[in-house]
Formats: structure tokens, sequence, C-alpha cells
């Protein structure tokens, strides 16, 4: 259970279970959806800019207690930050849960994010954690 | 032989702790396939049909006998009747493209049940888009059974193809195949099985069923993964056109046009999977020695000790039918309040193997309003100690979501 311990944090079931991010979000300027195929994580993630500023941010949809934790952290994460930062910081999750090089400077930044970092080693769940994350960027991108 | 006796034969069982319970995925397979799939790569591999020398006259002959006892094992009327491809995937998509495409006609309908696995379902889809025709389904009743009364207000003049599952690899409801197949052949359509989650698991007959069109894979069957069958009706077989072009499928190729080989050949384009096929016909000759029977025993009295042990969890909700009868070794479920990849998480975590997600059936989830479900499937290696390990590691799933769940 030493393995699962370090993936059911407290943090990420708090963040799995809240639901103070998962709603509709009023004056929303743009969506993004995004689905994993295999597993049905299905979530829907609202934004509303203010210029160059992430004003405000809010998901709905449906997966697993990792897919919802991801989500609602980063939605914490990058409430309030410009565009660029915001790419940045979801850059170094990514690097994070792909076990690429990232440094102790880097995981300071994304906070309570970091709290997901352990699933790099549960390849079957690699996917659940990204999910937010690539539709948040893809989302920024457009 | 007893499924204690049986688990002896399965290397992979006795080399690693776990419990599987993932069989409609994939088998495990029995050290007699995998030797004779060693055997036959160590003594007898050439390129068959092609060779005028020895060895290639014996991978030829290997490849035939293999034909030849699946034509047996499903009671076709005779080999030519058996198409070898990659998969039932594989199957379905010939049916749909050298068939469907080929017959099909724009105020023509399509008929496939909502329990459909995509693989049964997108080629159809395919099928509806590029001719027009209408693709409708039968839907399933509370218990997730196609009542009759279904099968007769779907399956009308104008329907053309029927598909349908044997066994839902989702529910384990065995369809009633036979009926569904005489009122399709009154209203002159053709039916096309998926025996993918049936063939492993009981006697098949296709005679007896009258299936035009029936597909299994090798690897759900204790054969090694990349052999799958076709069967079809040979009056059939003969009239379609061929669905990959290459070699040995030809009869005499001209600059500009080419004659084909007969049914089945026409339909086997490319160095065939000889070694697939021999995995297939150890494979089968294990079943046999088994028994047919004896496997639906085994399995039958494993799902009633199984969905027994679940339904006394108050925390678990149970898909499916109650009725056992109906009920193959295929459960359903969920841990209320805890989402299936989470649950199948903890359940590996205690080296039990299950599935959790859409299952390759999204229709027939998003039917059911459910996103996805837990899966454990049963096989002849199974037994009742898997059973109680799914059951504590359940129990450990609870307890440790427990203070999470709303």
């Amino acid at each position: 259970m030493d393995d699962l311990d370090s993936i059911y944090t407290d943090i990420i079931m708090e963040h799995s279970v809240n639901t103070y991010n998962k709603h509709k979000l009023d004056g929303a300027s743009d969506t993004e959806h995004g689905h994993n195929p295999s597993c049905g994580d299905d979530i829907t993630i609202e934004i509303k800019m203010n210029g160059n500023i992430i004003e405000d941010l809010s998901f709905t949809g449906h997966g697993c207690a990792i897919s919802q934790a991801s989500t609602s952290i980063m939605i914490d994460l990058l409430k309030g930050k410009t565009k660029e930062e915001a790419l940045k910081l979801i850059d170094i999750f990514l690097r994070m849960i792909k076990r690429e090089e990232v440094s102790e400077e880097e995981l300071e930044q994304i906070e309570d994010a970091r709290a997901l970092k352990n699933i790099a080693n549960m390849p079957a769940r690699v996917k659940c954690a990204e999910l937010a994350w690539y539709t948040m960027e893809k989302l920024l991108e457009k | 032989m007893t499924n204690y006796e049986i688990r002896k034969d399965f290397p992979i069982l006795n080399n690693q702790n776990i419990a599987y319970l993932d069989s409609a995925a994939t088998t495990q397979k029995p050290v007699q396939v995998i030797d004779a799939v060693n055997r036959y790569y160590k003594n007898d591999n050439a390129n068959p049909h092609r060779g005028a020398y020895k060895l290639s006259i014996r991978a030829t002959e290997v490849y035939d006998e293999a034909r030849k006892k699946v034509a047996n094992f499903i009671n076709a009327k005779m080999p030519d009747e058996i198409v070898f491809t990659r998969n039932a995937t594989e199957s379905l998509n010939l049916v749909a493209y050298s068939y469907g495409l080929e017959n099909i006609k724009r105020q023509d309908k399509i008929v496939l049940s909502i329990m459909e696995h995509h693989s049964n379902l997108v080629p159809w889809q395919n099928v509806a888009r590029r001719t027009g025709a209408s693709l409708e389904y039968m839907y399933t009743n509370s218990e997730g059974r196609i009542t009759n009364d279904e099968i007769y207000k779907r399956i009308v003049p104008g329907v053309k193809i029927v598909g349908i599952t044997h066994v839902s690899n989702v529910l384990g409801t065995i369809n009633p195949v036979k009926e569904i197949v005489k009122r399709a052949h009154s209203v002159g359509a053709i039916v096309v099985v998926d025996a993918s989650q049936s063939v492993p698991h009981m006697k098949v007959d296709v005679q007896d069923l009258d299936a035009d069109f029936l597909v299994f894979s090798g690897h759900k069957m204790l054969s090694p993964l990349g052999i799958g069958v076709l069967y079809g009706k040979k009056n059939i077989l003969d009239q379609m056109v061929p669905f990959l072009f290459g070699g040995d499928m030809i009869e005499y190729v001209y600059e500009q046009k080419t004659t084909f080989a007969p049914t089945p050949t026409k339909f086997e384009a490319g160095t065939q999977n000889v070694g697939g096929a021999v995995g297939l016909s150890a494979a089968i000759d294990y079943l046999n020695k088994v028994g047919m029977d004896n496997i639906e025993k085994i399995e039958k009295n494993l799902t009633i000790y199984a969905l027994d042990k679940l339904q006394k969890l108050d925390f678990v909700t149970i898909y499916g039918t109650k009725n056992v009868e109906t009920h193959a070794g295929v459960i359903s479920f969920n841990v209320n309040g805890v989402h299936p990849h989470d649950v199948a998480s903890v359940l590996d975590s205690q080296n039990v193997c299950i599935r959790s997600g859409n299952h390759c059936a999204q229709p027939l989830l998003r039917y059911m309003g459910i996103d996805s479900t837990c899966r454990a499937s049963l096989y002849i290696y199974n037994t009742k100690e898997d059973i109680d390990r799914l059951v504590q590691a359940l129990i450990k799933t609870r307890d440790m979501f427990a203070k999470w769940i709303k």
C-alpha cells in the first residue's frame, strides 16, 4: 500500500472531492474539452481572460480521483497568472509527470501540483493527471 | 479436469502471484500452447503455399490442419468457411468492407444491439455513412437483456444486416442469437455474430445458430495474439470481393487486371500467420481436452460464487442480469463513490487484475447512464480464491476511500 499512500494523499483526495472549482463559469471567454478515450475521463475547462491575465477558471465533467484532483489543483495554481506564466507552469508540470528534467526551483513554482509527482511512477495513471494540463495548454494556445 | 488442475498448466499464473480477472480482454496461455508454437518455429517453419520443398509443405499442412480444427470446433460445414485474420476486429472489418459496402443500398437499414463492442459498431457506421443506409439499435431492458419484443420491433423488412454480440463484453449477458437470426432471416437480413466472448467459453455451433458470419479472436481462447477467425457461409463468402490484396490471394495477375483465388484463400493476402494458427489449433485441443461442457460448468460455478460474494458487499453496485442462466463470467460493477480507475489501481496494489473503463462500448454505457465500470472476467483457470482476493481488495478500497466518499 506504500505506493498508493503516496498517490492518494490527503491533499489529492481533498481536491478530488471539493467542488469549489467545479461549476459553469459566468461570462467565460472560452472553453476547451478534454477526453481520455480509454478510461472515459471527460472534462471541460472554462476560462475568463482579462487582457493577458487569467481572471477566472472553472471545470465541469467527470473522471477518477486523480484527474479531478489534478484539474482542481491546476485551477488554483493558474488563476491570476498571465498566459505566458501559465504556459510555463504547465510545461513544468508535464515534465515532472513524464519524469523529464525538472529542477527543485521549478517544482516550488507549481505549489500543490507537486503532490502529483508520484503519479509519474504509475504509468497506468499518468494520463489521468495530464488531462487537465494538456486541455489547458490547448485552450491557452488557441 | 478441475480449475485447480487446469491452473497448473498456466506458467504465468504460477510465476506471478496474481488474481487474473481480465480474461475477457485476453486469456493467459497454457504450456501446451506455448510449446506447440515453440515446436513449430523449431521444426516446421517456412512460408506456406509457396515453397516446393518439404518444409514449406509441412507449414502448409499444419496451417490447413488448423483450419480444419477450427471448422470442427464451431461445427462449420467445411474448412473453406474458415478465414484466418488477425483478430475479431479484422474479421468484422472484412465483412463490413467486402460484404457491407458492396451490398448495402441507400434505402437499407443496419440494426445492431446497443451492447456491441466498438469493433462491431464503428465499421457499420462507416458502411452506413458511405452507402447512405440508416443505422438503428436494439436496446436492452433494465436487466441488460434484449427482449423478444425489441427484436421484433427493430428487425423489420428493409433491414439488411443485423450485428449482434453473442455475449456482452460489459454485462456478460448471453444474447438470444438464435431468435435474432431467425427473425433476421425472415425479413431477408444477414446476421454478423461477434462470438469473441462466447466461443472460448461455451459450445458454439454455427449451423445450429444459422449465423451468416461469426467472428472471434484466438487470444481470448488461450492462443497467441495475432490470430483471429471469420466464419462465413460458403455461398456468401464465394460471392464477396476480397478485402486485402496481395500475395497468394490471386489466381492470375495481368498488368491491368487480376483474377482471385477461391474462398478462403482470396481473403488471406500476404504470408499467413502459421505460428498463430498452430497456437490456435493447440488451444482448441486444450479446450477439447477440458471439454466445453466442463468449461461451462466451471465458469458457471465461479460466476454464481462471484455474484453471490459481490452482492453481499453493500458498497458495490452490480450491473446486468441477476439470472445466472443468461449470465456469462463477465461481471461489471462499481464501488459506490469511487471511480473505477481508482478502484483498479487499489486492486492492482493487491495484485488483483481487473479492467476499468468503458470496455470499448461507449454507446452502451451512455445508454445505461454511467461513465465507466470495473469489470472482472473469469476463465477456466480462475478459482474461488481469486474471487476472495477480489472481495478482500474491494473491502480495502472502500476502507481507503471511506472518509472521502460523500
